[in-house]
């Protein structure tokens, strides 16, 4: 009984996550109590067969050289192979520069629309979609404060269809985010929003519809955030969601 | 091997260390070699493709295992187990470990790993990795929660219910009734 607050930290004793001053407590505490003492053993046991048990799998020798390959710089070649390499590279290369830059543009906005999907939809089969619950803008903003690097404005939603859900920190290609999701008519819209200039693609000309995403979708720069509006809800309710943001300003 | 400064070299000399723990992390999440391989793979790639971003001097053991847990949520795999599996809930405070004949002796007596390794494949993803992060990996309860984006107040909760679990888990059959009954007490006290 008198040793209950002791054994809710034990964990974090032996995990060695308490303050130094906690710990110097908590070493006393143990070599006087023999009850935390012996359970102190069991639990450093447990943690030591959780360790040799979990080294379990090793990958082969195959599929580590394979993967060293793909991430290892080619080798230097001979300097006169590398003389006629260079030469047709750099022919290939004037030939190629302006459909590639054009190809790679495209590539890389398509991905870009294609993660917001993956985001959208993950976070929607997920079973806690939101880490932030609550339909108050006042409660969710600043949830983000000290999360992500940036601040947003979250539009009113008074007498519109709207109704916010809550949000969640995102990544998009490791750049930090915010998602929110919104209600209307029983659809679930996210939108999202990065700092324009950490994105992987340019998006802020006219853009082509990406037209293999099954969502409708709306994207526009604003005070040097990206914003992506998406879900299943009519292009009306996405435009109006956007609207309603767009007219948001710090 | 060391191309002074240039990324591509930085990017392997920091990720290959990591190679053996990635997959075997990988393995746990996936339960399969293949799709480890996959996973491991993929989770290079984009490392390598997002590498320009990455903070040299931050924690890029936390942020490589981020990419890795990702990728293995957007998998396949990943959406089935995280839609059959709910999150149980996290406001439950630490139990306290009955003091009889533990889980963690009997185990300790057996000897046997087989059958500690079966009970952590059979827990839910949110515990196994957790645990596998915390006690394999030996990670600090902050990298956790940066490589799981939660708060440490959910890292040691979680860690603490999945260490429960896996303690049930091991007990034997009719320990386990006693066990119940012997928390219902403390809690009762």
């Amino acid at each position: 009984m008198l040793c209950e607050p002791w054994k809710a930290k034990l964990d974090a004793y032996l995990d060695g996550e308490l303050p130094s001053e906690e710990m110097r407590t908590f070493d006393a505490h143990v070599r006087n109590c023999p009850s935390c003492a012996a359970d102190a053993l069991t639990r450093v046991q447990m943690k030591r067969a959780i360790q040799a048990g979990g080294k379990r799998f090793t990958p082969s020798a195959e599929f580590r050289k394979r993967m060293q390959q793909s991430i290892a710089l080619k080798p230097q070649r001979s300097f006169r192979l590398g003389w006629m390499l260079a030469t047709a590279a750099a022919f290939i290369l004037v030939v190629g520069t302006l459909t590639s830059v054009y190809f790679r543009t495209r590539s890389d906005r398509n991905h870009v629309f294609s993660e917001i999907a993956d985001l959208h939809v993950e976070t929607l089969a997920s079973s806690s979609p939101v880490d932030v619950i609550s339909t108050d803008r006042h409660t969710v903003k600043p949830w983000f404060q000290g999360k992500i690097p940036f601040a947003f404005n979250l539009p009113e939603l008074q007498n519109s269809e709207f109704s916010l859900l809550g949000g969640r920190m995102t990544y998009l290609d490791q750049t930090p985010g915010a998602h929110l999701i919104y209600d209307v008519r029983k659809h679930h819209v996210s939108v999202f929003v990065f700092q324009e200039r950490l994105l992987p693609a340019r998006l802020d000309e006219d853009y082509p519809s990406p037209k293999k995403l099954p969502f409708n979708l709306e994207t526009w720069s604003q005070d040097g955030l990206r914003y992506f509006v998406i879900g299943d809800a009519s292009n009306a309710d996405i435009n109006n969601l956007a609207k309603l943001f767009k007219a948001t300003s710090l | 091997m060391s191309g002074v400064g240039s990324q591509p070299d930085s990017f392997e000399e920091l990720a290959m260390p990591l190679f053996d723990q990635l997959y075997n992390f990988a393995h746990w999440l996936t339960q399969n070699r293949e799709e480890t391989e996959d996973l491991v793979q993929e989770t290079y790639a984009k490392a390598l493709k997002g590498f320009s971003s990455f903070q040299l001097g931050t924690n890029f053991r936390a942020w490589m295992y981020r990419i890795l847990r990702n990728t293995f949520l957007t998998s396949r795999t990943g959406l089935k187990v995280t839609m059959t599996v709910p999150l149980d809930p996290e406001e439950n405070g630490p139990d306290l470990a009955v003091e009889c004949s533990t889980p963690e002796t009997i185990l300790f007596e057996r000897s046997k790993r087989e059958v500690l390794q079966k009970a952590i494949d059979e827990l839910p993803v949110h515990f196994r990795e957790i645990l596998l992060l915390c006690e394999v990996e030996e990670m600090s309860y902050q990298d956790i929660a940066e490589t799981l984006s939660i708060p440490i107040g959910t890292v040691m909760s979680r860690l603490s219910r999945a260490r429960k679990t896996l303690r049930d888990r091991l007990r034997p059959q009719g320990q386990e009734e006693s066990a119940t009954a012997a928390k219902g007490t403390n809690r009762a006290l």
